[in-house]
């Protein structure tokens, strides 16, 4: 169990410690359960640009052409491209947690192969709306 | 902090009552039931965007304006935004411990979702109807 290093600290706080990220060797799955609320926050940000285009939409042609523009450029689709990964790799995540709430999936190779479906999944359904939608663009 | 050694009251009289708000179950439930309503209408969204690229102004907005992708839009958002209210309040109390600082970041994320929740609601409505 890990413990507060200085030995001189008060007795309140040299109280055991939950075991936390800097003393577990990076994982797939732990490295998806973070990705899972960076994506999640990610998306939570994002919403910003999403009330914005509505909003423009919603305002007159001008405001719709900024969003539009902005939306196209180089930035734009980087930023676009980062949101439609997030959006899938959170959307992969939840899946893996309903498996889990069914109780299966926790044990040692079903686990792994979750978290490589998670990644895998996300990326997939990533490319397949970019490719998409340029072609149908 | 609390200066425990100069307390007459036993330790069990000052956790009481500290424990758990008793409300995670209903947390989890929320968040269980938003998931499960998001799988659909996140693929509705996207296959609504898609359908909207290159399309000029005019054309965008008589499509949101139209029953189906409005409804659409209007459970996305509403479901999308209370589900990213309660994961954004889990971050919060699991990393935002100071007393004043954890409660006014739980404001500020409350008052995010609302406005985003409202702006966009009020401009699906706006295109719909104006």
């Amino acid at each position: 169990m890990a413990e507060v290093k200085t030995p001189s600290a008060p007795a309140s706080s040299r109280r055991p410690l939950s075991p936390h990220l800097d003393i577990y060797r990076p994982m797939l799955t732990m490295m998806m359960s973070i990705a899972h609320r960076i994506t999640g926050t990610a998306l939570y940000v994002g919403t910003l640009l999403l009330v914005w285009w509505l909003v423009a939409a919603a305002t007159d042609a001008k405001s719709f052409s900024v969003i539009s523009t902005f939306l196209a450029s180089i930035i734009g689709r980087v930023i676009l491209f980062g949101f439609t990964w997030a959006l899938f790799h959170h959307l992969m995540g939840g899946l893996r947690h309903f498996i889990w709430d069914t109780g299966r999936g926790m044990d040692h190779p079903e686990r792994e192969y979750l978290a490589q479906a998670t990644l895998g999944g996300g990326i997939i359904l990533t490319i397949l709306v970019w490719v998409i939608a340029y072609a149908v663009r | 902090m609390f200066n425990e050694s100069h307390s007459l009251r036993t330790a069990t009289s000052r956790v009481r009552y500290l424990g758990a708000a008793r409300s995670g179950t209903q947390h989890n439930w929320h968040m269980r039931a938003t998931s499960i309503a998001l799988v659909p209408l996140t693929i509705g969204f996207v296959w609504l965007v898609l359908s909207l690229i290159g399309k000029d102004y005019a054309t965008v907005r008589s499509t949101l304006g139209s029953p189906v992708p409005a409804l659409l839009m209007l459970l996305f958002l509403g479901t999308g935004i209370f589900h990213m209210m309660l994961g954004m309040q889990t971050i919060i109390e699991d990393y935002v411990h100071g007393a004043h600082s954890k409660h006014w970041a739980l404001l500020a994320n409350t008052f995010f979702c609302v406005v985003i929740g409202l702006a966009c609601v009020y401009a699906i409505l706006r295109i719909s109807f104006v």
